[in-house]
């Protein structure tokens, strides 16, 4: 039995989601491998080898892999899976992308964002926006399964020693698609899915230029900065801050709710954290069923206040 | 150029679902069923294309029960031409899903296949891309923004840290993310018209697939819940909370 873990990178490192996939590889069991497919990748590689519990790192280097574009990725994950009883991806954007077509080119059905690891071949999963939890068990020779990072711990980037072992790029690109451009947002601010403190605003912060608010509090906390989708729907802030179900997933050690109804999509996303703080001045929203601590008072006063004190 | 839009009958996104006592499956008695709400933007959008010129006709797809008719008809009062519904009395999985959707767009070779990123119900995620590597289509998953010309598409994705762009070749797989569209609602006209236009039903056995499950559910459950929390009563209050009791602060 052996693992292989598809790397998530930006070719110069490997994102912190691969690690928590690398712990959900050595809970189910057998040697731990990583694809890292990229284009001048070597930094990645370097690091996929430096992870603790890693015994190979796969690294396959051509031009029109660089944005990992599913119709290239896909089979060339297809290609080695016989060779292992598990493919594993993490549940992020690029994950949820390209394993998916993996699976059906190997005639498999995956499971997707898993939680826990029962068996190694039974997998506990949300089902429901998060209502649900389901313990299904995979039928199929090899498993095909997208990991949530938050429901793993992050296997150490050092102590690790893993072969490095070059594939034979395939010939060429599959040509059905091209990248055209992107456009990342930047920020400062820790990144929302792997901070230990995140702060979310919803449709009571009223503006976009009112987020500053929470954005100084962010500041004083180290902290992330999300959203409901109400936030960024009403164009308050880009969506890739969206906390929730059809969004990111969080489970930080503190999460602070500012503004926000607490909708079941939402609660989707973040309802795993462990300390949750609700500010609302609606003391009948659902977010106080969920929070630990919940203060009914206008934002507007108490952020500022909030902060100020926090300084002292 | 056709579209085809596979659309599923799901719970209504309102409805907080949970496990039956017996843990073996989720209480879905008399609870409102609605179309998924990603497929909603995927029918949107094909409506958009086709009053732009880029399409002449678009074709809804269901695989249920025959009570999924309801959303074919929604979603052809909402102008969608016709439908089909491959009938099924179990919920199949995302893979034999696609295999059927394959059979289809065999049968109607669209030029664009658009649908949502995910059902609610599930959350799996998956049958977009699972279609477009049976058909080897190129895929163009959680799509803002569909620019259809001739021969391809250009789709604007958001990925984790942004946007990105695309250009696929057609025939295509789209996938719908949230901020695509925002969907109309059916004027009362034209669900009186949606009741003439075509709905052809097929029995699943007649596509001549292998939908033998892959997995096999052993339990559902409801997550744990959380302790109820207090309420504090100011900001030092909750300070003084984070810090000595959470100790998160």
């Amino acid at each position: 039995m052996s693992v292989l873990i598809i790397a998530e990178h930006d070719n110069k490192s490997l994102k912190a989601a691969t690690l928590h996939a690398v712990t959900a590889g050595k809970q189910i069991g057998g040697e731990i491998h990583i694809l890292v497919a990229g284009y001048q990748c070597d930094e990645a590689v370097k690091q996929a080898a430096a992870v603790e519990g890693v015994a190979e790192v796969l690294q396959s280097c051509a031009d029109y892999l660089e944005h990992q574009l599913a119709e290239d990725i896909a089979p060339l994950i297809a290609s080695l899976a016989e060779n292992y009883s598990h493919i594993l991806a993490p549940a992020t954007t690029s994950g949820k992308n390209y394993l998916p077509r993996a699976a059906a080119l190997n005639d498999v059905q995956l499971l997707s964002d898993i939680i826990s690891v029962e068996s190694d071949d039974t997998f506990k999963r949300p089902i429901y926006a998060g209502n649900v939890i389901a313990t299904t068990k995979s039928l199929d020779p090899i498993k095909f399964l997208t990991v949530r990072a938050t429901a793993f711990d992050a296997a150490p980037m050092q102590g690790g020693n893993a072969n490095i072992k070059t594939l034979e790029a395939a010939s060429t690109s599959s040509s059905l698609s091209s990248f055209e451009s992107q456009e990342i947002a930047t920020s400062d601010r820790p990144e929302l899915t792997s901070a230990k403190v995140v702060v979310s605003g919803g449709r009571g912060l009223a503006n976009g230029d009112n987020f500053n608010l929470l954005y100084a509090l962010a500041d004083k906390l180290n902290a992330a900065v999300g959203a409901s989708r109400a936030a960024v729907d009403a164009g308050f802030v880009p969506n890739d801050m969206q906390v929730g179900q059809t969004g990111k997933i969080v489970a930080p050690e503190l999460y602070i709710a500012v503004g926000i109804s607490g909708a079941i999509q939402h609660l989707a996303g973040m309802k795993e954290s462990k300390v949750i703080v609700a500010i609302n001045k609606d003391e009948d929203a659902p977010i106080f069923q969920v929070a630990d601590y919940g203060l009914v008072a206008d934002l507007f006063e108490v952020l500022p206040e909030l902060t100020d004190k926090l300084a002292s | 150029m056709k579209i085809l839009v596979p659309i599923k009958r799901v719970v209504d996104y309102n409805v907080k679902v949970r496990p039956k006592s017996d843990g073996t499956d989720v209480d879905l008695a008399n609870v409102k069923m609605s179309i998924n709400p990603f497929c909603e933007i995927a029918v949107e959008e094909a409506i958009r294309i086709k009053e732009g010129g880029g399409a002449t006709e678009i074709i809804v797809v269901s695989i249920g029960p025959a009570k999924a008719q309801e959303q074919l008809r929604s979603a052809m009062a909402l102008g969608a031409d016709r439908a089909i519904l491959v009938e099924s009395d179990t919920p199949l999985e995302p893979l034999a899903v696609a295999k059927c959707l394959k059979n289809i767009v065999d049968k109607e070779q669209p030029g664009l296949i658009l649908m949502g990123k995910q059902s609610i119900d599930g959350d799996n995620n998956q049958t977009g891309q699972m279609l477009a590597a049976l058909c080897g289509y190129p895929q163009a998953t959680f799509a803002s923004q569909v620019t259809v010309t001739e021969n391809t598409a250009t789709v604007t994705r958001e990925v984790d840290g942004g946007l990105e762009t695309l250009k696929v070749q057609i025939p295509a797989v789209i996938t719908t993310d949230l901020r695509l569209n925002e969907p109309r609602f059916a004027a009362l006209p034209n669900i009186m018209k949606a009741k003439r236009k075509p709905l052809e039903m097929r029995p699943l056995s007649d596509l001549g697939i292998d939908t033998k499950p892959r997995t096999q559910v052993l339990a559902v459950e409801s997550p744990p819940e959380r302790s109820a929390g207090i309420k504090v009563a100011d900001v030092d209050a909750l300070i003084e909370k984070l810090k000595n009791e959470a100790k998160v602060i």
